[in-house]
């Protein structure tokens, strides 16, 4: 009793530590700014669900949709999540499901539900910068970029969209499809607003903004996203509508049996 | 034709919004044509130049109850076959399905594919249709549904499928009527097809076992059923009169593994095909027992493009005896055979565009088949395709050699709703 007394006291003293010191950190220290970003924007609530609907507008206007229900289940392991999708238009699309077990500093593993053929099938997911189904969001805009593979620096602290903003730049220490990302950080939420992504050009290639924050479950949440890519003037845009926090997902029910048979609870 | 009709006023009657949220139809038109590339004229084929010439409509229709559990799923295909002038359903599935707890029950008419294997099969003994893939239908069509019980038991540590198959369905193989094959018994008219009946004591079992293992996906396989290739029985060797087409009893036990490695996906697969009519392995006409292998790896080295290579071994055992009971005369397998293929798949322009070229290319039989397609998704209804099956050889008598003569092109266009 009294060995579980002094650990609760100490587990209660570091956390005091740990919510006292923000208001100093957070200016001295870009990375962490960026990791409650990434709290903020890919970790809230244990668990997650929404429906997706993706716009692709070429540059000539024309449209193409892609609407999907998406869960996803943060792990025990620090920083590790399952994401499960399941697709419902286009035709050629329907009722395919897509397993992703993300991990931040290694490749995730991937599995594709094929339903004509009934089959699952494993995907090489070594690059985690290619396109997610065909739209100007790469599988790390979607599911997150491990924190650790930039380096960030705070610029400057400014005002966009009325609220004001951390402006971050980080540039990635290894190989990437970008040089250097600019991103306007909001200091009260801390989810993305604006995103810019500069090629080795140091030009503007893909922007990304998140727009109409609502809150759900009380989870500040950006129900609107979107990429574009400048230079073809393609862009992507993703709404999301019946998102719920909180469902009490279990983890071990992202697995094979959720790809061929979907519980009917998940995508209602 | 009526009764297709039927069906199709079937489909169509209960619409969507009767029923809420708890039913669904889809489907998609299709035309499809594969023409041959050279000319038969000398060959004197009845079907002509054109292996395949077809308008389709495809009717899927799924729903389940209110509260979860229960589901139904049927799909079936309308079709005109302009090469032999009828038009016919197939029912390409139609099964309901029930969940609760740890298990799951599907039963009916449905496909079932596991192994890890790109277009090759070891574990995967269920039915295919090599004629569709042959004569470029869209890959779907090369798996076709059977008639069978499915059960699921999950758990955290270990799940297990179990699949009866009381209905026999053979594998559908290139033959005369449509393409230019190797035949042994070429002037042998009287064709006898022996399937195993639809006896309860003829129903197959397949079973799998899986879990993870550090990362990786574990499998066993078992398998009791029959070889779904045809094999020749001449009344006689020396002077047949009559063939009879028979599938002989099989078993087969195996093991998979895959997972990422090396920045890629890595599988291997392996079983063993006992050869229960024949375990003496004297019979010409009963395949001896084989151990069939593969080791594949698959990797995205640029954004959008996928390389996956497949090494495929098939090791006969007692081949002395293969070798004593051959007739003379007739074409000798290898101890070995083996087979390599290579998919490069590169995606373009937002994935709207997908080049891919499949080939597969045996040291052992000294044959080859290149499968080299262009898919262009017009708008999110309408997708094009385009491609070529492409065989050759050294030998008439390999199983893609054989195929030579019959080098197609094919085109699709599908229209989803």
């Amino acid at each position: 009793m009294t060995k579980l007394a002094f650990k609760t006291i100490v587990a209660a003293a570091a956390l005091a530590l740990t919510a006292a010191a923000p208001s100093n950190a957070q200016k001295a220290d870009p990375a962490g700014i960026v990791r409650k970003m990434h709290q903020a924007f890919f970790y809230q609530g244990e668990s997650f669900r929404a429906r997706v609907k993706m716009t692709l507008t070429d540059a000539s206007g024309s449209e193409r949709l892609r609407e999907l229900t998406m869960l996803r289940v943060n792990m025990p392991k620090r920083g590790d999540q399952r994401y499960f999708m399941y697709f419902h238009a286009p035709g050629d699309v329907r009722r395919m499901a897509f397993l992703v077990y993300k991990y931040p500093a290694k490749e995730s593993d991937r599995w594709l539900f094929i339903p004509a053929l009934s089959l699952v099938q494993r995907i090489a997911a070594k690059d985690a910068q290619s396109s997610f189904v065909g739209s100007d969001f790469s599988y790390e805009d979607v599911s997150g970029r491990d924190v650790e593979a930039d380096e960030h620096k705070l610029l400057r602290e400014e005002e966009h969209g009325g609220k004001p903003c951390y402006v971050i730049e980080s540039v990635p220490k290894g190989s990437a499809s970008y040089k250097r990302e600019l991103s306007w950080i909001d200091k009260a939420a801390f989810l993305p607003l604006k995103e810019e992504y500069y090629d080795v050009q140091d030009q503007l290639f893909k922007e990304f903004t998140g727009e109409e924050i609502k809150e759900v479950d009380g989870v500040p949440t950006a129900m609107k996203r979107t990429m574009k890519s400048v230079k073809t003037g393609h862009r992507t845009v993703v709404e999301f509508s019946e998102v719920k926090y909180h469902l009490g997902l279990k983890a071990e029910e992202f697995g094979e049996r959720a790809l061929r048979n979907p519980p009917g609870s998940w995508l209602k | 034709m009526g009764r297709a009709w039927v069906l199709a006023i079937l489909f169509l009657a209960p619409g969507r919004p009767a029923f809420g949220g708890g039913l669904e139809w889809h489907g998609f038109v299709q035309a499809d044509y594969a023409s041959r590339l050279g000319t038969t004229r000398r060959d004197k084929l009845g079907s002509g130049d054109f292996l395949l010439g077809e308008e389709r409509l495809q009717l899927q229709l799924s729903g389940s109850a209110p509260k979860g559990g229960v589901g139904y799923f049927a799909k079936a295909d309308f079709f005109r076959d302009e090469v032999d002038s009828r038009a016919d359903v197939d029912v390409r599935e139609a099964y309901l399905s029930y969940g609760k707890g740890p298990v799951d029950i599907r039963a009916g008419r449905q496909i079932h594919t596991w192994g890890v294997g790109d277009l090759l099969f070891i574990n995967d003994l269920f039915p295919k249709n090599y004629v569709a893939l042959f004569s470029g239908r869209p890959m779907e069509y090369l798996k076709t549904g059977v008639g069978s019980l499915k059960t699921s038991l999950y758990s955290d540590q270990l799940s297990l499928d179990l699949v009866a198959i009381p209905f026999f369905e053979p594998d559908r193989l290139p033959t005369s009527s449509r393409f230019l094959v190797f035949d042994p018994f070429q002037q042998v008219t009287n064709r006898v097809d022996s399937r195993p009946r639809h006896d309860l004591g003829n129903t197959e079992l397949a079973a799998r076992l899986y879990r993870p293992i550090l990362g990786f996906d574990a499998a066993l396989y078992a398998y009791r059923g029959f070889f779904r290739t045809p094999y020749m029985e001449p009344d006689s060797m020396t002077a047949p009169t009559k063939l009879t087409m028979v599938y002989p009893r099989l078993s087969a036990y195996g093991a998979s593994i895959q997972g990422n490695a090396a920045g890629g996906v890595l599988s291997l697969e392996a079983g063993f095909y006992d050869s229960r009519q024949d375990r003496a392995d004297a019979d010409s006409v009963i395949p001896n027992s084989q151990t069939r292998f593969l080791a594949g790896y698959q990797r995205s080295p640029w954004t959008d493009f996928t390389a996956g290579l497949q090494y495929y071994g098939e090791y006969m055992h007692r081949y002395d005896r293969y070798e004593a009971s051959l007739p003379a005369g007739f074409p000798k397998q290898d101890r070995l055979r083996q087979l390599l293929t290579l998919r490069l798949t590169q995606l373009l322009k937002y994935q709207a565009w997908r080049l891919s070229l499949f080939s597969f290319w045996s040291p052992t039989d000294q044959d080859f088949y290149l499968i080299p397609e262009a898919a262009w998704r017009v708008t999110d209804e309408l997708t094009a395709t385009v491609g070529a099956n492409v065989f050759g050889g050294a030998r008439s008598t390999t199983f893609l050699g054989q195929l030579d003569k019959n080098d197609n092109l094919y085109l699709a266009m599908r229209y989803e709703f």
